[in-house]
């Protein structure tokens, strides 16, 4: 949780240009939640065994669902774009699971696990992905537009930062009618160079809106690394707005979650928005058609990624260190998820399409008694 | 019924519906302490205070989603764009969010707003701030769009729209703020969507149009009445959803049509009039359908220039007189 560092935006610019072209190394981050061992993590973060084996249990889950998509979408039994959040788990869990049930999240199109965690059930997003009428879309949004009304999941955005004004928006009716609801928005590290977060940010904080915005930073948007698009540090971003600026190690759920506990009593509180830079890492490519290393980055660094900065590991090694976990029970705790995720997919498998029917439904939803709304050679809406 | 003008007219819709309402708020550039750029907002300030008649920054893109995502929480938000001009920096979140919402979350999220404001070019403002936008939000399905060309039906119309539960682009015209009709004086007084309204019958030739175009074809009318021809002028007043029923009776009746849009013809409003009266009504036809539009180019700066390049009075009585074979 580091406050706002300046001068970082020279050396990534230095380095973007002395970077060799194609793959540039990430270098693993440190700092604030990079306490890897020690019993006292438990203490400091005030994270109980129950609380820590609970948020194993949400990473686990989302890891083997997404293993669980990635499969399906091999196989042909998932279309279109589809964005893995492997590696990212622990700012779904740990941002999350410190929220109150009515309060609201909002995403970019990375965000299966966020749906999960959020309380939308796993064959409700399994069947989305899978593009059944029985998904939380109805089978019309798929793997980048998940919606939620009852678990308050506020979609699944496919425009960079497009989320962004929205979920400003949804801050402005928190306070318009005086509730203490909060929002978090999540995107991905390009989102802030983009018009719309700015905008956003700045009416966020001139209207002290309980927003908490939160960059998943896993340091590529898409192909292209942050130090090539943007000379200032992501924990800068905010700054010129006002906008009180973290640093928190996504990869560590327990520092994580101590984090957001705090931000959002504060912002509960009253506060008005924070902005977070969620340090973390892809472990699989942009999309499912992309490579997980290439290009734009190496084998080496993804692997290095994958051995020391696995969210998973990282907890299960401290719950193993506390004596609160053995290999036993982290077997049990893996066979449990699986057999939740092996349910979803089963039900996606055998839940039907949507029927034709449903292709004209809710594209308004006050269909005039007067006039013609469609213009494709029919009349009206069977 | 009172005699008010146009930007009157507005103003009580707005108060009507504010009042009725408590979850309809009004957001956009100077709406509030200014009182409105074009003084739509008059008094609302004052009345409503400023939790609900909120003066934005001047960030298009950044009100118009922030006002999405309040509808999306169940608010009825109004954005007024000083001019639909300014409103092409925000069309990602009126197209992309706005108009597709409530379909990718299979109707979950009805997403109740109005974007309101004027189009459409006033006069010698030149190439940026002189275009009719309607086309634009026309074209995505899950969009509604209303263009009315008198008090009454801007009062009523504006009225419907807000009680609405979809998005709904609101275009008036500029050169109409001023413009005086009667209205009347009920609270309820709501013109539903999907109506056009017959503003001068004919029986020689229809003259369908819609907007602030409607009194540039009730003049032309009044020129082709002292040649002795009966034209017909149909406000659609709304362009999606679409009075189809009323445009195949005026042209059934007259056989003979023209379209003026105050837009660019190509791929405008008219083109869709012209293909759905071929498609339904092509053996009533006794003559092609002509349209009228700005010229295509953008909006010239000279007086001279720019009167050759928008729809006169006179273009329409030309082109009814070639429908007429006359």
């Amino acid at each position: 949780m580091a406050e706002t560092k300046a001068k970082k935006g020279v050396k990534a610019r230095a380095s973007a240009g002395s970077g060799a072209p194609g793959a540039k190394k990430v270098a693993v981050t440190k700092g604030a939640g990079r306490a890897r061992r020690g019993a006292d993590l438990f203490a400091r973060y005030d994270v109980s065994h129950e609380l820590a084996l609970a948020l194993l249990r949400e990473m686990l889950l989302y890891r083997r669902f997404e293993e669980k998509a990635e499969e399906a979408y091999a196989i042909g039994k998932i279309g279109g774009f589809c964005h893995l959040h492997i590696g990212q788990e622990g700012s779904a869990a740990g941002c999350i699971k410190a929220l109150r049930d009515d309060d609201y999240v909002i995403s970019a199109y990375r965000e299966h696990t966020q749906a999960l965690a959020k309380g939308v059930p796993p064959r409700a997003v399994m069947a989305e992905l899978y593009g059944r009428a029985a998904g939380c879309s109805g089978g019309k949004g798929g793997s980048m537009h998940l919606f939620d009304a009852s678990a308050h999941f506020m979609g699944g955005h496919g425009i960079v930062a497009g989320q962004v004004p929205l979920a400003t928006g949804i801050g402005w009716a928190i306070r318009y009618r005086e509730e203490d609801r909060v929002v978090i928005c999540f995107m991905g590290d390009a989102a802030v160079n983009q018009g719309g977060f700015h905008e956003a940010l700045n009416m966020a904080a001139v209207w002290e809106l309980p927003v908490i915005y939160v960059v998943e930073n896993n340091h590529y948007g898409m192909g292209t690394a942050f130090h090539r698009v943007s000379l200032t540090d992501m924990v800068e971003k905010a700054s010129p707005y006002g906008i009180p600026a973290s640093r928190v190690s996504g990869q560590d759920v327990m520092a994580t979650y101590a984090h957001f506990r705090e931000l959002i009593a504060e912002v509960r509180g009253g506060g008005g928005p924070r902005f977070v830079d969620l340090e973390t890492y892809r472990f699989r490519g942009h999309s499912m058609s992309d490579p997980v290393a290439g290009t734009y980055r190496s084998r080496e660094e993804v692997e290095e990624h994958v051995r020391h900065e696995d969210p998973i590991t990282i907890l299960r090694d401290r719950l193993f260190d506390a004596g609160a976990l053995d290999q036993e029970g982290l077997e049990a705790m893996d066979r449990e998820v699986r057999e939740r995720v092996d349910d979803a997919a089963d039900f996606a498998d055998a839940a039907p399409a949507p029927g034709p029917g449903a292709l004209y439904e809710h594209v308004w939803a006050q269909p005039n008694p007067h006039g013609r709304l469609f213009f494709d050679g029919r009349e009206e809406a069977p | 019924m009172a005699v008010m003008t146009y930007r009157e007219a507005l103003n009580q819709a707005l108060a009507e519906e504010m009042s009725r309402d408590g979850d309809v708020f009004l957001m956009g550039e100077e709406v509030a302490e200014y009182d409105g750029a074009y003084k739509v907002s008059k008094g609302l300030l004052d009345r409503f205070g400023a939790k609900r008649v909120v003066d934005s920054p001047i960030s298009e893109l950044g009100f118009t989603g922030l006002c999405v995502g309040a509808a999306m929480a169940g608010l009825r938000p109004i954005v007024e764009f000083m001019t639909f001009n300014f409103a092409f920096l925000a069309i990602d979140q009126v197209i992309n969010s706005a108009a597709k919402l409530l379909y990718m979350s299979n109707g979950q999220f009805p997403i109740p707003i109005v974007f309101r404001g004027p189009t459409g070019a006033a006069l010698q403002l030149s190439a940026q701030h002189s275009q009719a936008c309607e086309t634009y939000y026309a074209h995505a399905p899950g969009m509604k769009v209303v263009t009315p060309a008198t008090p009454a039906d801007a009062k009523g119309l504006l009225k419907a729209a807000i009680r609405d539960d979809d998005p709904v682009a609101f275009m008036e015209g500029e050169l109409l703020y001023n413009l005086k009709g009667e209205v009347p004086d009920d609270d309820d007084f709501v013109i539903p969507l999907g109506v056009a309204d017959v503003k001068r019958e004919g029986a020689d030739v229809s003259i369908i149009t819609h907007g602030k175009m409607v009194h540039v074809a009730l003049r032309a009318a009044g020129k082709l009445e002292e040649d002795g021809v009966d034209a017909e002028v149909l406000d659609l007043r709304t362009l999606r959803p679409l009075d189809v029923d009323a445009i195949l009776a005026s042209v059934r009746k007259t056989n003979r049509a023209v379209y003026v849009e105050e837009g660019w013809g190509y791929l405008g409003v008219g083109a869709q009039i012209v293909a759905t009266i071929q498609e339904e009504a092509f053996d009533d036809l006794d003559a092609p359908v002509l349209r009228v539009t700005q010229a295509d180019v953008p909006m010239p700066y000279a007086r001279e220039l720019e009167r050759l390049a928008k729809p006169t009075a006179g273009r329409v009585v030309d082109a009814c007189s070639k429908v007429l074979y006359r």
